[in-house]
């Protein structure tokens, strides 16, 4: 570890090289959503045409934010909670509400890479478990709930999560979830065990690993056949749908979630950085290869899927085809894929009453393609699927889950730092406990406290996280954010900052973006996001083996106690910065006599060698 | 009257050892050979009803042992370019009664496999309709796998885990004692640098603090 003494300060860890640096800023970056979330906007917005309303979003309102808070951490050298308190006591619950947030996200991201694991576990098996339907009571046949969705589905819901009808049903606890989610914070554990030292190790395999695995995918998925359709489905651009105000909406939150602002993670990261670092040129290199990432995770994603929708047309067909050539009693392969067409409409024209009668369904390869989705059903539903019909499905699918795991784990070293740093920064704990020990602490407390992600309503609850933790309360903290710095610390003075790190001044474009454009943008996507939550009742889908129309899923409506939860959800971690606010104006208030009182060990106004000037600077 | 009688009884003799589709005995066969083997595909003739005759016949003498079965017992009716066909079993002890459904169904299914192989086909590709293929039970190993593949993992986890504990606790346990022996050694140097009044390297500042303020 390179202890570097500065200025009379405490040691602070340091980074071994940059390279670490940036490997765990771009893996904290990237993570799963980029593979799942990103494809299945770009597909549901019409391909080509999402790639500009992202890329505005990336250029006005991903880059600054990212400089911002890669140039805060790295100059004021302290986590987000000592940060926002020395940019201004009022701010101080900014760097709280980061810590909270963090919290809560790392306790429902670990279940995502818990139930990874599992996948995982289970493919090393021959025949892959989800490829075939168990058996009922009396071997008559298959089982029910298996037969009527399919053999994929089934393993999901009911082997995995043993999913609950609704969310109030919580079932019992899934001990094989008890014993993923263990591995998965053991895992965790023992990579933060040493800090960010062993993290930094850490960090070079889990955050190159998934560029080889994608790699690997890339040049066996376009092999399949109707990988073009499916990358061509993908990036066919419809221009029409860029006047959607949806679509600006959705790629503005995708950039702003994907970078992993605002959660204090990347602040703590840049704080361990040395003092002189060229943070400008690392947040462009951090916030493009982010994007880039997405957009070539996307094509191996799009070639499966296309794979598995051409499978699912060919299929259709064989299975039509077979009714028609034992309906009409043709040779055995008289009527093929190629000669369908032809013959159908032979059919049609000859014998029409047969036809109808046989109920042969339509097959149509676009409505395959079309059928998407996004998040835990694109990994665990579609891909798994996709995966049984490759040859080789096992170490397809070892390949993908290990990949799915390094990309989520080293999204949550940023997420477990942004609660550690502020921890350790803070001094909320004695002395004499030793980071091991708190590091197992907070392991144990978030696993114990994500074990209702264990229940049989798990998966309900973790949509709801999902859905309202990660959103709402970020947009807000990183407003105050930009807002704390660019206005409360002042610009003139965040650009000596930059000119004494980085050797010069940010230019017109960055100053541009953080007065106006960007402030801009995160309010108008804050607003619009609120407005459209709150326009309708949220509900959620569920899964029930009793519904008229299962296999779909049955639309219910939120409950007023889980509503409320969902609320406080919302609230408690941006609660904290108006709490801190009117705490420190009323101890100001109180005590006007000595304002430095409660200033943190590590940065002491009055001896800021750097900055004379703020010897005799007003906290307030 | 006697005659009316003698004629039916003939009459129903001879229906009962003709073929028909939909029959109460009769099942229906259909193959895809085509579909099963593709270029390997043979074409279906006499010769490979005959076969299929004398399998069935095969069939049939394993379930009813003690009965011999012949392909003569076996009757086919209604082939189509399908390659598809009705067969029914007359009875080898009683030449005029048919064998029941259900017994020409068990008899099918011991030997299913053998029929199968006999023509190169699967359960798919040469179906008996009406007679649902038996499942395969999935293979249960004793453990299951992924509990194998688990406890691997955090058997290394595990381990890793305790392993830096230790040594964590074994450096702090080092770094205190050294401690101790700085605290002792300096606090000697001190009176040996008083006497001998060193006044270029002052050893009492013997670690690096290269940064002064101001």
């Amino acid at each position: 570890m390179d202890i570097t003494q500065e200025s009379g300060k405490e040691t602070r860890p340091q980074w071994d090289n940059k390279i670490q640096y940036l490997l765990t800023c771009i893996g904290f970056a990237v993570g799963v959503g980029n593979l799942w979330r990103f494809p299945y906007l770009c597909q549901i917005y019409g391909g080509g045409a999402f790639l500009i309303p992202y890329l505005i979003a990336l250029v006005f309102e991903g880059l600054p934010l990212l400089y911002l808070e890669l140039a805060i951490g790295q100059r004021m050298r302290l986590g987000s909670t000592g940060v926002w308190y020395s940019i201004s006591p009022l701010l101080g619950g900014v760097g709280i509400a980061s810590m909270i947030v963090s919290f809560l996200v790392s306790l429902f991201y670990n279940t995502l890479l818990a139930w990874i694991l599992w996948y995982f576990f289970h493919s090393f098996q021959d025949p892959l478990p989800w490829s075939t339907c168990p058996l009922n009571q009396n071997r008559t046949g298959f089982n029910e709930e298996c037969e009527k969705s399919t053999s994929v589905n089934y393993f999901w819901y009911r082997e995995t999560l043993n999913i609950t009808t609704n969310i109030e049903t919580s079932g019992t606890i899934q001990w094989t979830v008890v014993l993923c989610l263990a591995s998965a914070w053991c895992i965790v554990y023992i990579c933060f065990i040493k800090g960010i030292q062993s993290m930094g190790k850490a960090v070079y395999v889990t955050a190159t690993f998934p560029y080889l695995v994608l790699t690997i995918f890339l040049i066996r998925a376009l092999t399949l056949p109707g990988a073009v359709d499916g990358i061509k489905y993908l990036f066919t651009p419809e221009w029409e749908i860029l006047m959607n105000p949806q679509v600006w909406l959705d790629a503005a939150t995708q950039i702003f979630f994907s970078l992993s602002v605002a959660f204090g993670g990347l602040i703590a990261f840049s704080s361990y950085t040395e003092e002189k670092n060229n943070c400008e040129r690392d947040a462009l290199l951090v916030g493009i290869i982010n994007s880039a990432t997405s957009l070539y995770g996307s094509i191996p994603i799009f070639s499966i899927l296309g794979f598995k929708a051409t499978s699912a047309y060919n299929l259709c067909k064989d299975r039509n085809i077979l009714a028609l050539t034992n309906h009409f009693d043709f040779p055995d392969q008289n009527i093929t894929r190629d000669n369908y067409d032809y013959w159908i409409d032979h059919f049609n024209q000859t014998h029409p009453d047969s036809i109808s009668g046989l109920n042969l369904r339509p097959c149509d390869l676009q409505a395959f393609l079309k059928q998407s989705a996004s998040g835990t059903g694109l990994a665990f539903i579609v891909f798994t699927e996709a995966v049984i019909e490759m040859p080789g499905s096992q170490i397809w699918a070892v390949l993908f889950f290990i990949m799915l795991f390094s990309l989520g784990l080293s999204s949550m070293f940023g997420n477990i730092q942004g609660v550690l740093t502020p921890i350790s920064d803070l001094k909320m704990l004695p002395k004499w406990i030793p980071d091991e020990l708190v590091t197992g602490l907070l392991c144990i407390v978030s696993f114990l406290v994500a074990l209702i992600f264990a229940l049989g309503s798990g998966n309900y609850w973790l949509e709801v996280f999902n859905a309202y933790v990660g959103s709402v309360p970020l947009l807000i903290i990183a407003f105050f954010e930009l807002v704390g710095v660019i206005y409360v610390r002042g610009m003139k003075r965040f650009s000596d900052d930059i000119l004494f790190m980085t050797g010069k001044r940010p230019n017109i474009f960055w100053k541009a973006c953080w007065m106006v454009i960007s402030p801009l943008m995160l309010l108008a996507v804050l607003i619009a996001y609120v407005v459209l939550q709150a326009a309708k009742r949220p509900t959620y889908p569920s899964w029930d083996p009793s519904y008229e129309s299962f296999p779909d899923t049955k639309t219910l409506e939120y409950p007023d106690w889980v509503f409320a939860i969902i609320i406080l959800l919302c609230v408690v971690p941006i609660v904290s910065i108006p709490i801190v606010a009117l705490h420190r104006l009323i101890r100001g208030g109180i005590r006007r006599s000595s304002p430095r009182s409660e200033l943190s060990a590590y940065s002491n106004g009055g001896f800021d060698a750097d900055h004379p000037e703020s010897y005799n600077q007003k906290p307030v | 009257m006697l005659e009316k009688l003698l004629i039916l009884l003939f009459a129903s003799n001879v229906l009962a050892q003709v073929c028909m589709p939909d029959a109460p005995e009769a099942y229906k066969v259909r193959l895809s050979i085509k579909t099963a083997l593709g270029d390997q595909a043979y074409t279906w003739n006499d010769n490979e009803l005959y076969l299929f005759r004398a399998t069935l016949a095969f069939a049939m003498r394993n379930y009813l042992s003690g009965q011999l079965f012949d392909v003569s017992n076996i009757l086919v009716c209604n082939e189509t370019e399908r390659v598809s066909f009705w067969f029914m079993v007359k009875s080898v002890t009683n030449p005029t009664t048919l064998i029941e459904k259900q017994h020409v169904e068990n008899a099918i299914k011991e030997s299913r496999h053998r029929i199968n192989s006999a023509f190169l086909l699967t359960d798919q590709t040469l179906e008996f309709l009406g007679i649902l293929p038996t499942l395969a039970s999935p293979f249960v190993p004793a453990t299951p796998p992924w509990l194998i593949a688990f406890g691997v993992v955090m058997g290394v986890v595990g381990a890793g885990i305790v392993y830096f504990l230790v040594a964590a606790v074994v450096q702090r346990k080092r770094k205190k004692t050294l401690d101790e022996e700085e605290e002792a050694k300096g606090a000697t140097e001190n009176e040996i640098a008083g006497e001998n009044l060193d006044g270029i390297y002052n050893t009492s500042f013997s670690d690096d603090e290269k940064v002064t303020e101001m």
